[in-house]
């Protein structure tokens, strides 16, 4: 009598465990980001063959977002470029210098920033959502809810998102947010707007492409033809122009795949209607069941 | 008391000299951990903004969940596929996995940023990331394992419930609450096994996916779109190493016969587990075609080959030879190459691999670092005998009639 009843109670139970995963579903959809991307989405072009190295794009963005800053004049110092530098809590913009083979006195100056991919690894991997991809382009930290596990740092092809590892309480990411705030106001990102020998172009993201493209095809030897960013990790709004292959300007070799795509494929795949935990805990559920007579027998 | 086969509290001095140095390496560790909790981690890690992840991550948190395996493995074993003969080893391998999912949480919690805010992932989903979903997995699957072990906890205290002073008024009432849990324990337990065994293998493949986002820093050798399914297989194959190491461990230092008859009929599953892991792990170098790396000789290439062939291929020989799996010396070795083979893999996957494009240098563990880790796996073993000395987890002697209820061994024993 008792396992007539404890066997109805426990298909009971099974029943249940699955009706239940089977309603669960919708609340997946939220969970995922949505990133409606406009199609005049901002990006910024930089042509590393007109930047001369002034840093000033340094010092701008350092007052932009409130980070110590050392007087303008202090960054005419071009010693800093003898070694690699990259972007810290405190920089969320530096330019390294590379030697330009053709011309030795005209070396190309690189500045790294966030790439703000259109696919952004780092808001695919935030535990809590804490990244979002606003539809103009910017790719955004949101500080009340981080909780500092860093998976954005492991996740970025581009190595850009820094930490506060010297503070103990409510350390922070950092990297640059595309002066979100100065365009709100219909100003400029800040290292834009400093730039004296306009390396940097703003605008929308299709209008900086056909203006890459034309300037490849006008000056055929002053660039590689290759627009770094317009393919990479499927496609960035911040786009470079070289002088010579990206590799020898430190650019890392990524692909055209989204860094996402592999991860989000898998975890998709896996909750896919949470059929198969379901199914998985339905199976573990039978076997049990089929196996309780086994355990009779051995105790008589 | 220790004349039935049933677990019972052992009845043995906590503090031995190994305890003691156990003590100290425990505090020490606890030392370095308020420097990190005091001023950050630039004062205690090696951490940077190359290098964001580091040991705590691949030790504390990605191992630690590995080698806490045992627990689900088990429970599948003796519970769902009810083969009764392994019983002896379920309450131990539990209390394993309880204690080793506690430290993964306590590592995490250490190695967060913001440690406040570790409830955040609670009520703010992203449901692409896996490292939420290994976070929700790991939150439930110690629940789980805290509430199956209430079990062990109404046993010790049933028909003994004496409550200090005033409060032993109480005695009755609490004693009530304790049969009534107990007995509702008893009916539902089923849904809280299986659901740990689903848990389980949910999140030890999601820890595999956790740097597949990062492919373009990832060593060839360790980037695999697979990596989840080797994560769960090795997960799968450590449990049972790991029940055994533990067991042997726990026998000669708290001076028990050693359940040699179990232990070896877990030896004999191990080379078809081990098998279909390492299948899967050369077949994916090998249709990959990332083999050419192991002919660089260098660093990545030497742990690689240290991690399959030590962890994976020797213990699979040891384990199909019955005079290992009868030797205790010899079946802890099997059993610990596995342990340190999966430990190293996940070594491997989260630091080895780890290559960032703008690295100025390679990083290794601070001194602070080893010894929060040293100092958690020390804390862990003191709980453990702990927990085995005041509670009914270890059987002390064979022979016994099998217990006649499955959950609680209570009524068998009235």
């Amino acid at each position: 009598m008792k396992t007539v009843h404890d066997r109805r109670n426990f298909l009971k139970t099974i029943a249940g465990i699955g009706a239940a995963g089977a309603l669960a579903h919708p609340s997946e959809a939220q969970a995922v980001p949505q990133n409606v991307l406009s199609p005049h989405r901002k990006g910024v072009l930089v042509d590393t063959t007109v930047c001369v190295g002034c840093r000033n794009c340094e010092w701008a963005c350092k007052v932009a977002h409130d980070l110590p800053a050392a007087p303008l004049e202090s960054f005419k110092d071009r010693s800093v470029f003898a070694s690699m530098r990259r972007m810290d809590h405190e920089a969320l913009t530096v330019v390294n210098e590379y030697p330009n083979p053709r011309n030795p006195e005209l070396p190309y100056d690189v500045k790294s920033q966030c790439m703000h991919c259109d696919k952004p690894a780092c808001l695919s991997a935030c535990i809590v959502g804490a990244f979002s991809k606003l539809e103009s382009g910017a790719v955004v930290w949101d500080g009340d809810m981080c909780i500092g596990c860093r998976y954005c740092m492991a996740a970025c092809p581009f190595q850009v998102p820094a930490f506060e590892y010297d503070r103990a309480i409510h350390p922070e990411i950092r990297k640059c947010d595309f002066c979100v705030d100065l365009q709100a106001k219909g100003e400029l990102p800040a290292c834009v707007n400093i730039c004296p020998v306009e390396a940097l172009t703003f605008g929308d993201r299709d209008d900086l492409l056909r203006t890459a493209h034309d300037r490849i095809r006008r000056s055929p030897e002053r660039y590689v033809d290759h627009v770094y960013g317009e393919y990479e990790v499927g496609g960035t709004s911040w786009m470079y122009l070289g002088g010579k292959d990206f590799a020898e300007l430190q650019f890392p070799m990524v692909g055209t795949n989204p860094a996402p795509g592999t991860t989000e494929a898998i975890q998709h795949g896996i909750f896919a209607y949470f059929v198969p935990p379901v199914a998985l805990y339905a199976l573990l559920g039978a076997i049990m069941w089929l196996t309780k007579d086994r355990k009779k027998e051995e105790s008589e | 008391m220790q004349d039935h086969g049933h677990p019972s509290p052992l009845k043995r001095p906590f503090f031995t000299p190994g305890v003691i140095v156990l003590c100290l390496l425990a505090l020490n560790g606890l030392v370095f951990l308020a420097g990190r909790f005091l001023f950050g981690f630039a004062t205690v890690t090696n951490l940077n903004n190359q290098y964001p992840w580091g040991l705590w991550i691949a030790v504390d948190v990605a191992a630690g969940v590995a080698l806490a395996a045992g627990g689900f493995t088990t429970a599948a074993l003796g519970h769902v596929m009810h083969r009764e003969e392994f019983h002896v080893i379920i309450r131990p391998a539990l209390l394993t996995a309880m204690l080793g999912y506690t430290f993964v949480a306590v590592g995490v919690f250490s190695d967060i940023g913001r440690w406040y805010f570790i409830w955040h992932p609670l009520i703010m989903w992203n449901g692409s990331s896996a490292l939420f979903e290994v976070g929700m997995c790991v939150m439930i699957y110690m629940s789980v394992l805290y509430i199956e072990f209430i079990p062990i906890v109404c046993e010790r205290f049933i028909g003994r419930v004496n409550l200090p002073g005033p409060l032993s008024s109480l005695n009755r009432a609490t004693e009530a609450v304790l049969r009534l849990v107990d007995r509702s324990l008893e009916r539902s337990m089923f849904i809280f096994i299986i659901a740990g065994v689903v848990l389980s293998t949910l999140h030890q493949s999601s820890l595999g996916t956790l740097m597949v986002i990062s492919a373009s820093k990832m060593h060839p050798l360790w980037y695999s779109p697979i990596a989840p399914l080797l994560f769960l297989l090795s997960a799968i194959s450590v449990g049972f190493p790991m029940v055994i190491v533990e067991s042997l461990v726990a026998s000669r230092s708290l001076k028990l016969q050693p359940e040699m008859d179990v232990l070896s009929k877990l030896g004999r599953m191990m080379p078809p587990l081990l098998g279909i892991y390492l299948g899967f792990k050369v077949g994916d170098m090998v249709i990959r075609e990332t083999f050419v790396y192991l002919t660089d000789f260098n660093t990545a290439s030497a742990l690689f080959t240290l991690e399959v062939v030590a962890g994976v291929i020797i213990p699979i020989r040891m384990f199909l030879s019955p005079a290992v799996r009868k030797s205790p010396p010899l079946l802890f070795t099997a059993a610990l190459l596995v342990v340190l083979g999966v430990l190293l893999s996940r070594i491997n996957t989260f630091i080895t691999a780890y290559t960032p494009p703008y690295a100025t240098h390679s990083y290794f563990p601070s001194i602070g670092e080893i010894s929060v880790t040293v100092g958690f796996v020390c804390l862990l073993m003191l709980a453990y005998r702990f927990v085995v000395l005041n509670f009914p987890v270890l059987t002390t002697q064979e022979g016994a009639p099998p217990p006649r209820t499955k959950y609680s061994l209570r009524r068998a024993a009235l």
